[in-house]
């Protein structure tokens, strides 16, 4: 039987690397794939404590956060590629139309 | 007992050098298939956990649906000039050493409360009635929440609707 700290690692790695993915990219769609990377790290840890306690709870929310990840990657895309049929670029630090 | 440990080392390896190499890749279709991967491999633990309803649902949804809309998009607005471009922004040490800082933060945290975790309950071998119970909770007491879910989807797909038509 795994520990459930083993688990805890695990969520803590996928989550570090998100953060660095969204932090040091560039590019918006490398940018919104780490922010899934972040969110499935949060599933690992909801599922692993639903394991622990031996209750379904955990699941129920991991099933949520799935949700909200479907509906952000669908507006997050097509706002993408609204950008991108004005501005012709996929970097993040060339968006600064709303900048005086 | 022991095929479930080399099982769990197997799949975190594999999800967490995938996701290394997600991040890491110059090529933004490589970068999808490497998610793809840590995707699976997260299932993968997902039935070692015996939470048989959401590897189906991690395959099927994430894999089949999201990431499939990826692609897709990659494929929309892919442009050979952005593989010659640099790849990490100007403030990419600051904020290296700040993702690390706060990695660093969350280790202490679950090091100081790892006295607290306690092994499984009460685990049976098998559990043919997960899917079952999940269901029994999400349309029983999470009843409310499970509505205001659809409802943010039913507001998702029409703002990605009107994000990706040409003329309002």
């Amino acid at each position: 039987m795994v520990p459930v700290d083993q688990y805890l690692w695990l969520s803590l790695a996928l989550f570090t690397i998100g953060v660095i993915g969204v932090l040091t990219r560039r590019n918006v769609i490398i940018i919104l794939m780490s922010i899934e990377l972040i969110l499935n790290a949060v599933n690992i840890n909801l599922v692993a404590f639903s394991h622990m306690f031996g209750s379904v709870d955990g699941q129920v929310f991991a099933i949520f956060v799935i949700t909200d990840a479907a509906a952000e990657a669908a507006v997050g895309l097509g706002i993408i590629l609204a950008f991108f049929r004005n501005r012709e670029t996929l970097l993040a630090d060339e968006m600064d139309m709303l900048k005086w | 007992m022991v095929l479930n440990s080399i099982l769990f080392y197997f799949f975190a390896a594999l999800a967490v050098v995938s996701a290394i190499l997600m991040v890491t890749r110059r090529n933004v279709v490589h970068g999808a298939v490497y998610l793809i991967t840590t995707l699976l491999a997260t299932a993968g633990v997902f039935l070692l956990l015996q939470a048989e309803f959401l590897f189906i649902v991690q395959v099927i949804l994430y894999v089949g649906g999201i990431m499939v809309l990826f692609i897709f998009v990659i494929m929309l607005v892919n442009l050979d000039v952005s593989l010659l471009q640099y790849q990490f922004n100007r403030q990419r040490f600051v904020a290296g050493a700040l993702a690390l800082a706060l990695g660093a933060q969350i280790f202490l945290a679950i090091k100081m409360g790892q006295k607290s975790l306690f092994p499984p309950l009460h685990v049976p071998d098998i559990s043919p009635k997960n899917t079952e119970a999940v269901a029994d909770a999400l349309f029983g007491h999470y009843m409310l929440p499970f509505e205001i879910a659809s409802i943010l989807l039913l507001v998702a797909m029409i703002g990605a609707v009107v994000m990706a038509k040409r003329r309002v």
